[in-house]
This record gives structure tokens, C-alpha cells and sequence, in this order.
């Protein structure tokens, strides 16, 4: 079988999911973001390494903030950015995902940012389009969403930059979350040796232990010395059902709070990758507290898609570039 | 016209034939094997020297579409596709558009499929009104129209109540029925098997249970009323276990597996293939073999192609959305002989599976070669290889997980009524 993503010669040709990455590719993308980092903080936030280029952003799937930081980061690498909703009614007016891509290349673009609320929707996009096009995943259903899980391991190695020796906890909604199998699959493969998945039985995918994970179901066992605490985000319509009784049980049991917080290491540190439900998977207090680092990850967020973009459409070595063209 | 199909190696499972014989044919029947009757002057000559010849294959499970979905399938196209596939016997699943729960649909789709002079076409009629599990069909009109059997398709009866009354009524009249078992709660909005490929492709699940949940009220129901039940297209090991406990038990039951999962399982799917999106979804491994070991002891009584034509629009979309199925009926022979050789099964136990049995299933005069029974009869080379090309198949329906697959076991000659129907170029 082969690896979508990557091309005969072993380089990034789409980002799609973070399986199926070798530990190479990730790093290289990490590093390569380290070198867009300081490029928010000059006066001239632009480099020209898309000039020329037209990424589409194509969502399926409402988005505010992943739309904006793609938005953002394609315009700091000077691209044309187009960015259309598509919304679900004009899909089951009969246009399918095809027809609506295939029009957007005859339009020229080069790169396509995809959101979609079914797994495996981007892989579909790419298997489809000409061999120059790029597809990145920003998400498909409970699949992958990689940029999320690479700015995790990017904000992750800023604080703690041996990851060989870290004790990481994922804690909430597993099992509809595209974040959790990014993020655990990003942790695995750049070696964390341990990775566990603190939650109720009910959100929790069959056999999640397959995906190299330790499972807690008692939040207080689940955190005790663990280097960090990666939140995910609980849906609203998830709160009340047959997954769980209400918001508030789950708060009390799951939602992280300073003194649950204080069983982890000392200097542990809180993602989150928002919207975040403050009193339902997050306490304010921990949300905005000193060990948290939910903002520096938005902030990075945006250097890890200009390096993923760098790297698809402007070769292997964006990275060195930067500095040069400055 | 009479036909006499030379050297070619005769297997009979019924009669228990397995050596070269020549088979005389007279006015669409078989007249003799062996030896020539008394006077018998062919005027056709077909050569099956290095070929097997066996009985018409019966397929227990195969979509036509019609009427209401010509656009993925025609009569015509998926007929000439099963006798290209040595198909001469069908029974088709009722959830066309409209369903086939009214007695002048059924004569219509028979009328139409005896005027193609292909297979055989046996309807099998709606269980419950437009399927909705609710009120119950004329079974007795709709027999007589020309259904062998009565189906919900994929569509589970939720009451059990009705499937109660629905396994009186039947057994009152001596109907089978022919169930699908899978729980529709459980299975509600799944995909894929509930494990560990659907958790890393985040693809909603139906777990195993769900179809021993179904079977466990079909069974307990059967045992009370009496009723003769076919369970079609079983897909775990724990199903397989609960029908031969059953049959030890001596419930009235039977059943089937595709030929599809016998030899795919959940990590085919690889990253989204649609053509693995199937119904019942792929399962593991473990299943796979429990699968196989149930043929060989005869818990599972015969292999089925589950022939679902879908046009090409409906597979291209994400996994979740692309729609169910996958062609079959020109693969059925192959699958089975791969299935055989795999299991060191002999090729008599094969054809069997997916001629003899699925007939008696049926209740139809099918499937073997007995002196006077209808002419319609298979010729395929076992050893030649192909390579299995979508664009190639006679059926309407392109989607297959096995595309590009070389497998052995390629029909040269389909004989229906005693009148060849296909011949490969």
C-alpha cells in the first residue's frame, strides 16, 4: 500500500494524517516552523516563499480560528488565499466534493486546505487531484487533524525539549476526537515513551490501547506525574445522552481543576486546542493559570502551517530560506 | 438441439460425480452422462478437454437494481454478467424502488428476466411492507407470483413482536425466510467492524455484537414458531458459533457468507478504500478464520457473491458516504476456488457450496446435473489465471475491493435450458 503523502522520493507531497509520518518528516517540519517563529515578531511579518501561489482554504465543516490561522499563514508566506465555506446545503444540492474541487483547480489554485466532518475526506480529495495539487488535512471527522497535533508536539518540545523522557496524559473525548489520534500518534513516533488516555468508557474508541496508549479511567490515577496534560474539547451535543449524564458530572469527574492539576509534576504543562468549555472540560482558573500554555499554542500554530505550507509547495528546504530572503 | 459437451471432467456434488464424462443434452434437459443414449446424433459439439463442467451456479444474494435503479444496474447488464460469471441461478433481495412487496412487480421482474433468456431469476419478496417492519406482506400472493423466500434485505424488523408474527405466518405456509442479523440500534450510522481500524480512521463502528444480538432473537423466535430461516451473509466468529450451536439444537436454520468476507478483513480498508465499505462491514482476521472453519464443517451451508452493483458517483466520496457494495457475480466461482484451495477443500465441496446448496436453500430445481434436470450448466477452466479489470466486467457495477487481483478459475461456457447463453472470447 502505498503512503499517500509522500512521494517516490520519500518527501511531502500532501499532509494528511500524522500516521504514516516518518519521525524525519515531523521533525523536519518542526524545525522548519522554528525558522517562521520570529517571522510574526518583525515589522514586515511577510516572506515570498508562496508568491505567486493560490492556497483555497475549503471548508466543509464551520471553523472560525483553524480557517483564520491558515488564512493568516498563507499571507505571511504571501499567497493568494481564497477561503470558501462550503456549506452542506449546496452539497446536497447535488455539487459533490469533486465537482467543487475540480472547479477550484481550473481557477489555478495550488493547494487546497480541507476541513471536512467526514473521516478520510481529505485522503479522498487527494487520491483525486493532479499530481502538483496539495491537499492539507484540517481536519476530517473523528480522523486526523495533523497541523493540531504537530503545533502540540512544537509548543510541547518548546517546554520540554527532551521528549524522550516525558509522561504525557490526553484527557476528555477520545473517541470523537480527530485531535486525540493526532496527537497520539505525533507522541508515539517522535518517542515519548509514555502516552496515556484519561476517560470515561463511553468516549473512548474500541481497543484505543492498539494505538500504543495506556488507559486511565480515574483522572486523579491518570495524572499523577505526568509531564503534561493535553485537554481536548468535550461537543455540546455530546454533554447530555447516552455518552454522558450531564456537563456537571463530567466536570467533577474529568474537568481539569488546580487540584487535580497539582498530582501532576510540578511543572507540568496545560494544552488545550480550543474553543475551550471553561467549568465543563477546564477549569478558568487552570485555563488562564501559569502552567498553562493554550495561547503560546495558537501563536505557534500559525509557524507550524506556514512551515507545512513552505514545505509542500516550495520544496524541502524552506526553512534555510527564510533567513535570507528576510 | 442436442448438445454433447465432450472430455470434460464432470463434477456432480449432488450425484457425487467427479470424473470425465461427456453429458448429452436434448431439448434443454440433460439426458445422460456418460454414455450416449440410443440414437443420440449431436448437432452441437463443445470440446471441455482440460475444463471442469459442473452445475449452473446458484447465487443465494445478488442486486439487479431493477426496477428503480437503472442508473447503477440494468436486468440485462447484471444477467449477462452472471452467466459470464457461470451464474444460472439468482435470487435477488427486494429493496428495489419501488420494494418488491406487491405481487405484479414480482411477475413483472420474472416476465422481463424470462424474455433475456439469461439466469434465472428468483425474487425474493419483501417480509414487511415497504420493508418497514410494520405490516406484514401478502407472502402468499407474492409466492405465487414467483418468490421463493421473503427478506427484510438490510433493514432490520425493530419490533420484535412483528418478527415474531412475521415467523408464524411464514411457517404457517412453510416460508423461508431469509434474514440479515444485525442489530439496528447498535449498528446505527457504522461503517466499518468496531475495532481496531475503524478507532484509527476514525470511522464509526459496528460492533460484533450487534449481529449476535440479532441472531440470538431471530434463533430464540425460530425455536418457538417453527419458522425456516436463512441467515444471510454471517461475519463473526461469534455468529458462527451460535448457528452451530443452533443446529445441534435442531433449530430449522441455515446460512451463508460472502465470498468477500472470506478473504478480506477490517485492515484492507487501508486508508479509506470505499470498495471495502460493505454490509456486513469487514471484520478480523479471527473472524475471517472462524468463517472458514465454519464452511468446512457445514455450519455454513453455501457462499453467496453479494452482488451490490453501485455506480461510480455514489463510491466517489469519503468513506463514510460512499455507498455500500461492491460487484460479485462474475467473481462468485473465483473467490470460492481461491477460498478451496486455501483450505485444501476439494473442488467438489466448493461447487457444492455455491451450486447444490444454495439451490436446496432456495428450494428451486438447480444446481446439479441429474438426468432430466434442466440444462444449465457451467464449463470453466480451474487453472487459468485472469486478471480481474473493472472496466472488463460484463456488470454495470465497476466497484471491487479484488481490483487487479490475477486469480484462477476463468468460465469458458454457460449453458442455460440447454442453450449456450456465453461463451468467453
Amino acid at each position: 500500500m502505498n503512503n499517500p503523502q509522500l512521494d517516490a522520493d520519500g518527501r511531502l507531497r500532501h499532509l494528511l494524517s500524522i500516521e504514516g509520518l516518518p519521525k524525519r518528516i515531523l521533525n523536519q517540519i518542526l524545525d522548519t516552523a522554528e525558522s517562521f517563529v520570529g517571522v510574526a515578531e518583525r515589522e514586515v511579518k511577510k516572506v515570498p516563499l508562496l508568491r505567486g501561489k493560490t492556497v483555497c482554504n475549503l471548508f466543509f465543516e464551520n471553523s472560525t480560528r483553524t480557517r483564520t490561522t491558515f488564512e493568516i499563514a498563507a499571507k505571511r508566506l504571501s499567497a493568494d488565499v481564497i477561503s470558501l465555506n462550503v456549506n452542506t446545503s449546496s452539497q446536497s444540492k447535488g455539487e459533490t466534493i469533486l465537482d467543487t474541487v475540480d472547479n477550484l483547480i481550473a481557477m489555478h489554485a495550488d493547494m487546497f486546505v480541507v476541513r471536512h466532518s467526514q473521516s478520510g475526506a481529505a485522503h479522498f480529495i487527494a487520491k483525486h487531484v493532479p499530481d502538483h495539487i496539495h491537499v492539507i488535512n484540517a481536519g476530517d471527522g473523528r480522523h486526523s487533524h495533523p497541523t493540531q497535533g504537530l503545533l502540540d508536539m512544537f509548543t510541547i518540545r518548546k517546554y520540554k525539549p527532551d521528549l524522550h523522557n516525558l509522561r504525557v496524559a490526553i484527557v476528555g473525548d477520545v473517541l470523537h476526537s480527530r485531535v486525540a489520534r493526532s496527537e497520539i500518534h505525533a507522541l508515539t513516533t517522535l518517542g515519548v515513551p509514555e502516552v496515556r488516555v484519561i476517560a470515561p468508557k463511553t468516549l473512548l474508541p474500541t481497543q484505543v490501547e492498539k494505538l500504543g496508549v495506556h488507559v486511565f479511567h480515574d483522572m486523579k490515577a491518570g495524572l499523577k506525574d505526568v509531564d503534561v496534560v493535553m485537554m481536548l474539547r468535550l461537543q455540546n451535543e455530546r454533554m447530555n445522552g447516552a455518552m454522558l449524564p450531564s456537563a456537571q458530572e463530567y466536570f467533577k469527574t474529568y474537568g481539569l481543576t488546580q487540584d487535580k492539576l497539582n498530582l501532576a509534576k510540578p511543572d507540568a504543562i496545560v494544552l488545550h486546542p480550543g474553543p475551550m468549555n471553561r467549568g465543563v472540560e477546564i477549569d478558568s482558573s487552570v485555563a488562564d493559570g501559569s502552567q498553562s500554555v493554550i495561547l503560546p499554542q495558537v501563536t505557534y500554530g500559525i509557524a507550524v502551517r506556514m512551515a507545512v505550507m513552505a514545505m509542500l509547495a516550495g520544496g524541502q528546504n524552506s526553512g534555510s530560506q527564510v533567513g535570507s530572503q528576510a | 438441439m442436442k448438445i454433447q459437451i465432450k472430455n470434460g471432467h464432470v463434477i456432480d456434488p449432488k450425484n457425487n460425480i467427479d470424473s470425465q464424462l461427456d453429458v448429452f443434452i436434448a431439448a434443454g434437459k440433460i439426458v445422460a452422462l456418460g454414455k450416449a443414449p440410443e440414437g443420440f446424433i449431436a448437432s452441437q459439439t463443445i470440446d471441455a478437454s482440460n475444463l471442469i463442467v459442473c452445475p449452473g451456479l446458484v447465487d443465494l444474494s445478488a442486486r439487479l437494481r431493477e426496477p428503480g435503479d437503472e442508473y447503477k444496474a440494468t436486468l440485462i447488464s447484471e444477467l449477462q454478467a452472471a452467466v459470464a460469471g457461470g451464474v444460472t441461478s439468482l435470487a435477488c433481495p427486494p429493496d428495489t424502488d419501488p420494494v418488491l412487496d406487491e405481487p405484479g412487480l414480482v411477475e413483472m421482474l420474472k416476465h422481463r428476466a424470462k424474455q433475456l433468456n439469461l439466469a434465472h431469476v428468483y425474487p425474493l419478496g419483501a417480509l414487511t411492507r415497504q420493508l418497514q417492519g410494520k405490516v406484514l406482506s401478502e407472502m402468499g400472493e407474492l409466492r405465487e407470483a414467483g418468490c421463493v423466500g421473503f427478506s427484510q434485505a438490510n433493514i432490520a424488523i425493530t419490533d420484535t413482536q412483528v418478527l415474531w408474527r412475521a415467523m408464524e405466518y411464514a411457517a404457517t405456509f412453510g416460508f423461508t425466510l431469509f434474514l440479515h442479523a444485525e442489530e439496528p440500534f447498535l449498528a446505527k450510522d457504522g461503517v466499518a467492524h468496531d475495532g481496531e481500524v475503524a478507532s484509527r480512521l476514525g470511522l464509526k463502528g459496528i460492533p460484533s455484537a450487534a449481529e449476535a444480538l440479532a441472531l440470538a432473537s431471530i434463533l430464540r423466535i425460530a425455536k418457538e414458531t417453527g419458522a425456516r430461516i436463512h441467515i444471510s451473509r454471517l461475519s463473526t466468529a461469534e455468529g458462527v458459533d451460535m448457528i452451530r450451536e443452533a443446529k445441534k439444537h435442531g433449530v430449522n436454520i441455515t446460512c451463508d457468507v460472502s465470498a468477500n468476507h472470506l478473504h478480506l478483513t477490517e485492515h484492507d480498508i487501508g486508508f479509506f478504500d470505499a470498495n471495502c465499505h460493505l454490509k456486513p462491514p469487514l471484520r478480523t482476521q479471527r473472524d475471517k478464520d472462524a468463517l472458514s472453519a465454519g464452511l468446512k464443517d457445514g455450519t455454513i451451508d453455501a457462499i453467496c457473491s453479494d452482488h451490490t452493483p453501485v455506480d461510480d458517483d455514489a463510491k466517489l466520496a469519503p468513506f463514510a458516504e460512499a455507498e455500500v457494495g461492491a460487484t460479485g457475480l462474475e467473481l462468485l466461482l473465483a473467490l470460492t476456488l481461491k477460498w478451496a484451495n486455501q483450505e485444501k477443500t476439494s473442488l467438489a465441496k466448493a461447487i457444492a457450496l455455491i451450486s447444490q446448496s444454495s439451490a436446496k436453500i432456495l428450494g428451486i430445481a438447480a444446481g446439479d446435473l441429474s438426468v432430466n434436470a434442466n440444462a444449465d450448466i457451467c464449463i470453466f477452466d480451474a487453472n487459468e489465471y485472469w486478471k480481474i479489470v473493472p472496466s472488463a466486467l460484463k456488470s454495470q457495477g465497476k466497484n471491487t475491493p479484488f481490483n487487479g487481483l490475477e486469480i484462477a478459475g476463468k468460465v469458458k461456457t454457460t449453458l442455460i435450458n440447454g442453450q449456450v447463453v456465453y461463451q468467453s472470447e
